[in-house]
């Protein structure tokens, strides 16, 4: 059977370049912070919600609602609103991580679709399982912190479709087990869906460097023949035993083009390009690019790989890519 | 209140974890969690040496509670999981849901650990439908946010254990940090944890002491110390307050604990001389809590 394809959107625009480049599903969120890309000027309102899910129609293309983020005590009916909109927008699954989103929304919408999400960093067979017992859940995302040989061995077992992440920004640590952003900031991807907020982001331009602050703590300082990248807290520069250096993760992306063949031997149902607050143009190249590298794959001839890799790097963060925990050494 | 002993977050060589054993049993706290859950590589203690001291503790009084693995990846880890879940009578804390599933499978009772991310009174309310008899909210969770979710389940609440004192453990990751810093590969990192009884400061580059490594767990700088609270958590809903293993002072803080819950007044100001922060109890950033009161 043929991976689907699996692209993020942002936004109308990024939805449509998602479909005309050759989505076979797109995810999206609604404009709150039920969803773990809860960026200013990102995502849906839920009026906006029916037209995505007709338009994606049009192309033959499913539509997959983002509802990942933990619900907080004080806000719940945010996200149980969230599970009704869904439902009555027709979409074809929501990507959850929140067993009591799940729960609602199994006992109150049963022939809604749960995939459940990275967020919830299920990495066993076991723990599949338990989220389909409970909740019926269909497909899960699994967490990036897996190896290819670990991903075998869930897909060997698994009660539930599988969907993998195949190309994009990389989460160093167990995603919906990040708390450094709330550290800093108050708010992180479980309780506000954010990471590393823009609004705590501080430049400051000294005579020698440019300092990246978040919520006060130097995250990077920059020289000035040197890229400033954007101060993702896990990807600064810090000091340990007298070193300065990345102390946890580089700025880098991860690409799996070339595992293509080895996920599709496992099993695995889909794959997933990450980027809901990626430019419709970033968006149209990514998907373009694996759409063909999927159907050359169905094809089983010779592909432009050497093309493919090189718009890859381009769009890729410090214009660097990697197997990530893929590849067993990286771990 | 009563009073507990988390698990060792921290690597260290087998004689010194027995000999801290020994001197927690001479300070009993009421509950004591063991096990390894940072890394499956520390093995300094085996399955049979965490349960023989799981019986001493029995034998003495104290409830044992066995912790489980919090990121599981391989086979491996998934078999030593099982074998810990069937190992005995003993209560599992889960920091995982591969736990939840083996010992709801099981009809065993659990503990759920921080990491199951219990945020709100739904999934608190499907957990102790699968066993969950005890609590520790997640880290981030407000004293407000964990009485408002107390409160919504009113009767059918398990009991919560409040992480009250110690580096709270921030984040876990696929690769080992420690490890890194010594640039080796983490299949070949030669266990340079246990050259670091409290992990390794990491500095923000104009000096701040911002995170402490310790392998594939990244915590907090400072420990958090809401033991100068403890009306104040009981009053949030806590029945047991938890204090996290270190190499130095703990029995004594359990100790000063003890005496603090009896109405001591002088252990209660002893308790937060020592410092901290407070997290996140009051809502907003787990690392700018005002100073502890006697700071």
């Amino acid at each position: 059977m043929t991976m689907e394809l699996v692209c993020p959107a942002g936004g109308m625009p990024a939805l449509r370049a998602a479909l005309e480049n050759g989505a076979d599903a797109v995810y999206l969120g609604l404009r709150d912070e039920t969803n773990a890309r809860s960026f200013p000027g990102l995502n849906f309102a839920p009026r906006q919600l029916g037209d995505a899910v007709a338009l994606a129609r049009r192309h033959g293309a499913r539509v997959l609602l983002a509802l990942n983020t933990y619900a907080q005590h004080d806000r719940y009916a945010l996200w149980t609103d969230a599970v009704d909109i869904a439902a009555d927008a027709g979409v074809d699954a929501v990507i959850a991580a929140d067993p009591g989103v799940m729960a609602y929304a199994a006992a109150n919408h049963p022939r809604l679709r749960l995939h459940l999400s990275v967020q919830a960093s299920a990495t066993t067979p076991e723990a599949l399982a338990f989220y389909r017992e409970r909740f019926g859940i269909s497909r899960a995302v699994l967490p990036r912190v897996l190896s290819l040989a670990q991903v075998e061995q869930v897909a060997a077992d698994s009660p539930v479709e599988l969907e993998v992440f195949a190309f994009g920004s990389l989460c160093v640590m167990v995603e919906g087990r990040c708390l450094l952003s709330s550290y800093v900031t108050g708010q992180s991807p479980n309780t506000h869906g954010v990471c590393s907020p823009a609004a705590f982001v501080r430049w400051e331009e000294g005579p020698e460097t440019l300092d990246a602050r978040l919520g006060g703590v130097l995250i990077d300082r920059f020289s000035p023949d040197e890229n400033a990248g954007y101060p993702t807290l896990c990807k600064g520069r810090f000091q340990v035993a007298g070193q300065t250096y990345h102390a946890l993760e580089e700025p880098t992306s991860l690409n799996t083009l070339e595992l293509l063949p080895r996920l599709r031997g496992m099993g695995i149902t889909a794959v997933k390009i990450e980027g809901r607050q990626r430019s419709p143009a970033y968006v149209a190249a990514v998907t373009r690019v694996w759409r063909a590298a999927l159907d050359q794959l169905e094809r089983g001839d010779a592909g432009d790989e050497a093309d493919w890799r090189k718009t890859l790097a381009r769009l890729s963060e410090g214009s660097q890519t990697t197997l990530g925990a893929y590849h067993r050494s990286w771990q | 209140m009563k009073i507990a002993l988390g698990p060792l977050l921290y690597f260290w060589p087998r004689q010194e974890i027995l000999a801290f054993y020994e001197r927690i049993a001479a300070a009993p706290p009421d509950v004591v969690y063991l096990g390894e859950v940072v890394c499956s590589k520390r093995r300094e203690l085996t399955l049979a040496d965490w349960l023989s001291l799981a019986e001493g503790f029995r034998a003495q009084g104290v409830e044992p509670v066995l912790s489980a693995l919090t990121l599981l990846e391989s086979a491996a880890e998934r078999q030593q999981l099982k074998r810990l879940c069937e190992a005995g009578d003993y209560l599992v804390e889960a920091n995982d849901y591969s736990a939840v599933g083996l010992l709801q499978g099981l009809g065993r009772p659990f503990v759920g650990g921080t990491t199951l991310n219990v945020y709100n009174h739904a999934t608190l309310q499907t957990l102790r439908e699968a066993g969950m008899v005890r609590w520790v909210p997640p880290l981030e969770l407000s004293g407000e946010a964990l009485s408002g979710i107390l409160s919504a389940c009113a009767s059918t609440a398990p009991e919560t254990e409040v992480f009250a004192h110690g580096r709270m453990p921030l984040a876990h990751a696929a690769r080992c940090y420690t490890a890194r810093a010594y640039d080796l590969p983490k299949d070949n990192c030669g266990f340079r944890c246990i050259e670091h009884p409290e992990g390794m400061p990491l500095y923000s580059q104009d000096g701040r002491h911002f995170l402490t490594i310790n392998g594939i767990q990244t915590q907090s700088a400072e420990p958090v110390n809401l033991l100068g609270e403890l009306p104040a958590l009981a009053r949030s809903g806590a029945d047991i307050v938890r204090i996290s293993p270190g190499p130095n002072g703990t029995e004594a803080r359990l100790r000063d604990l003890r005496r603090a819950l009896a109405g001591d007044a002088d252990a209660a100001v002893a308790l937060t001389r020592e410092g901290g922060h407070r997290g996140y109890w009051d809502g907003g950033p787990g690392m700018n809590g005002p100073a502890a009161p006697g700071q």
